[in-house]
Order: C-alpha cells, then sequence, then structure tokens
C-alpha cells in the first residue's frame, strides 16, 4: 500500500502563470515520455521480477515517480491559474481548456492522451530493465528540451531538479541490470561445475518458468 | 528566506538524502557505509524535526496526528500543489 506524505518533493512556487508554458510541461505527466507512464511501467513491471533487489529499486523508483506526477501537476495548476478568455485563445491553450478547462489531464504536449501503449512489462528482467534505462534517457531528453523552451527561473529551478534525477534513476538501474549480470555470471560458473540442475539461461531470466 | 522556511528547507534537504542512499541500498544491500549514513541521516531528520516543531507547530499534518483541536485538520490548506505565499 502506499501512505501519501503532504507534501512536494522539491517545492514548486510559479509566480507567473502561463499557459503556453503548461501545454508544453504537461506532457512529462501524460505524454510518452512522462511521469504517469513511468510510475506506472516501473510498479507493473515489478511482479515479473525474480530477485529482490530489482523488486526493492522498482517499488522506491515507481514511487518517487508518483512525487514527480505530483510536482508535474502542481506546474501545470499553477501555471494556468486566473487566466482571462483572451490569454487562453492567444496562447493556444484554447484547444485543451475547450475539452479540460483548467483542471489537470494526462495528455502529450500534442494533445494525445495517456496511453499503456507507453509502457512494457515483459515479465524478463533484462528486456524491463533495458526499456527502464531507455525510458530515463528519454525522460531526461523531453526535461531538456523542456528547460530549452521556457524561461522563467520560477518553472526551470523544478525541471532541472526533476531532470536530474532521471539521471539517477538511470544509475540505479544500471546497478540493477550489474546485480543480475553478476548472479547470471555466478549461475554459469555453477552450472559448469555442475552444482545446478538448471538447464538454459532463459529459465534463469524468469523464475516462474523454472 | 526567514528562519521557518531555512529550517523546512533544511528537513526536506535531509529527506532527499535519505531517499537517495535508501535507492542505493535497494542494489547494494550490504553497504556498510550506505547503512552507516542512513542512520545518521535518520538520526539528523529526527533532530532537525524536533527543532522545528518546538518553535512552529507541526512539519506536516499526517493523518496519524491526533487533531489537537474538535475538527480534522489534515484537510487544511495548503495543498502540496497549491502556491505557498
Amino acid at each position: 500500500m502506499w501512505k501519501y506524505e503532504k507534501k512536494l518533493q522539491y517545492p514548486v512556487n510559479i509566480k507567473n502563470p502561463n499557459p503556453k508554458y503548461a501545454k508544453i510541461i504537461i506532457s512529462q505527466y501524460g505524454g510518452p515520455d512522462g511521469e504517469l507512464g513511468a510510475s506506472m511501467r516501473y510498479l507493473t513491471q515489478r511482479y515479473g521480477m525474480p530477485y529482490n533487489e530489482v523488486k526493492g529499486i522498482l517499488t522506491d523508483v515507481g514511487t518517487e515517480e508518483l512525487a514527480h506526477l505530483e510536482m508535474i501537476c502542481a506546474m501545470v495548476y499553477q501555471l494556468t491559474r486566473n487566466l482571462t478568455p483572451e490569454q487562453i485563445k492567444a496562447s493556444g491553450f484554447d484547444t485543451y481548456f475547450v475539452d479540460h478547462t483548467a483542471s489537470v489531464y494526462p495528455v502529450a504536449a500534442s494533445g494525445l492522451p495517456w496511453r499503456a501503449e507507453y509502457i512494457q512489462s515483459k515479465g524478463d528482467i533484462i528486456a524491463d530493465l533495458h526499456e527502464d534505462l531507455g525510458a530515463e534517457q528519454k525522460a531526461r531528453v523531453t526535461y531538456d528540451n523542456l528547460i530549452r523552451l521556457i524561461d522563467d527561473p520560477d518553472i526551470l529551478d523544478p525541471l532541472k531538479f526533476l531532470r536530474q534525477r532521471e539521471i539517477v534513476h538511470y544509475q540505479r538501474f544500471g546497478d540493477a541490470k550489474h546485480t543480475h549480470s553478476n548472479r547470471f555470471i555466478y549461475k554459469v560458473h555453477n552450472q559448469k561445475k555442475g552444482l545446478s540442475k538448471h538447464g538454459s539461461p532463459l529459465c534463469f531470466y524468469s523464475s516462474s518458468l523454472l | 528566506m526567514n528562519e521557518k522556511c531555512m529550517m523546512k528547507k533544511s528537513i526536506d534537504s535531509i529527506c532527499f538524502s535519505i531517499l537517495e542512499t535508501e535507492l542505493f541500498l535497494d542494489t547494494h544491500p550490504r553497504d556498510q557505509k550506505a547503512l552507516h549514513m542512513l542512520r545518521e541521516y535518520r538520526r539528523r531528520k529526527r533532530e532537525a524535526i524536533a527543532a522545528y516543531e518546538a518553535k512552529f507547530g507541526k512539519y506536516i499534518v499526517t493523518t496519524d496526528d491526533v487533531p489537537a483541536s474538535d475538527r480534522w485538520c489534515w484537510i487544511d490548506s495548503p495543498w502540496p500543489w497549491e502556491r505557498q505565499v
């Protein structure tokens, strides 16, 4: 289960509303490499993982992504306060506003709603961890692009924090992959010495096949 | 930044160190240095929260808190996404 802490992981305090920025930042909520997909990806993949180290890192990173999703939503929320109809039309926010008013809905910057196809849960430690490493880098690039397009320091500060977290998560998933590789080498070593009855490496990737 | 904000920021940064160390320990569960750091950060967090609460009241309201008054203060503003003025 989860328990809610009534605070943001890192402060979001944006003085000037800007619906144009809200419309691109929302991609890190409901876009293809956004935080909603990240949390769902990791929390869902946990069930197919054979090792406790990997179950642990997917649980904890997946949980942190929920906190990031909340920060992104807080940014969109604060950027869309007290707008006039003129501001909404002039900024291009009208295409979002007509369906969602100033509420937060998981869409990409292009307007495409969030889709489960953005994530995978393959039940194979190598396939899933490689997806996770790629996902962190794609999220990092999306933050790079947002930082290129935005010039308000109140927005850039939390965006830079979130960008750094993608890099740390990439490192941690790399560690998880090494944990697996080391165990794999150990296992092959034992097999050669006739210490294990398990046959093919395939059995090793997914405990459910054993 | 006033003293209250400074103290809050200091607690938040210790919480962040705890999170970072916990993530590291997931894949390095026998790392004694990291375990030692985690214990140290948790001690610092307890102390920092105690110092904050002695001066300014609750650091964050949780559902575990027994309401001091006759009402359920969990629902009180500000919620985290609301701008702290």
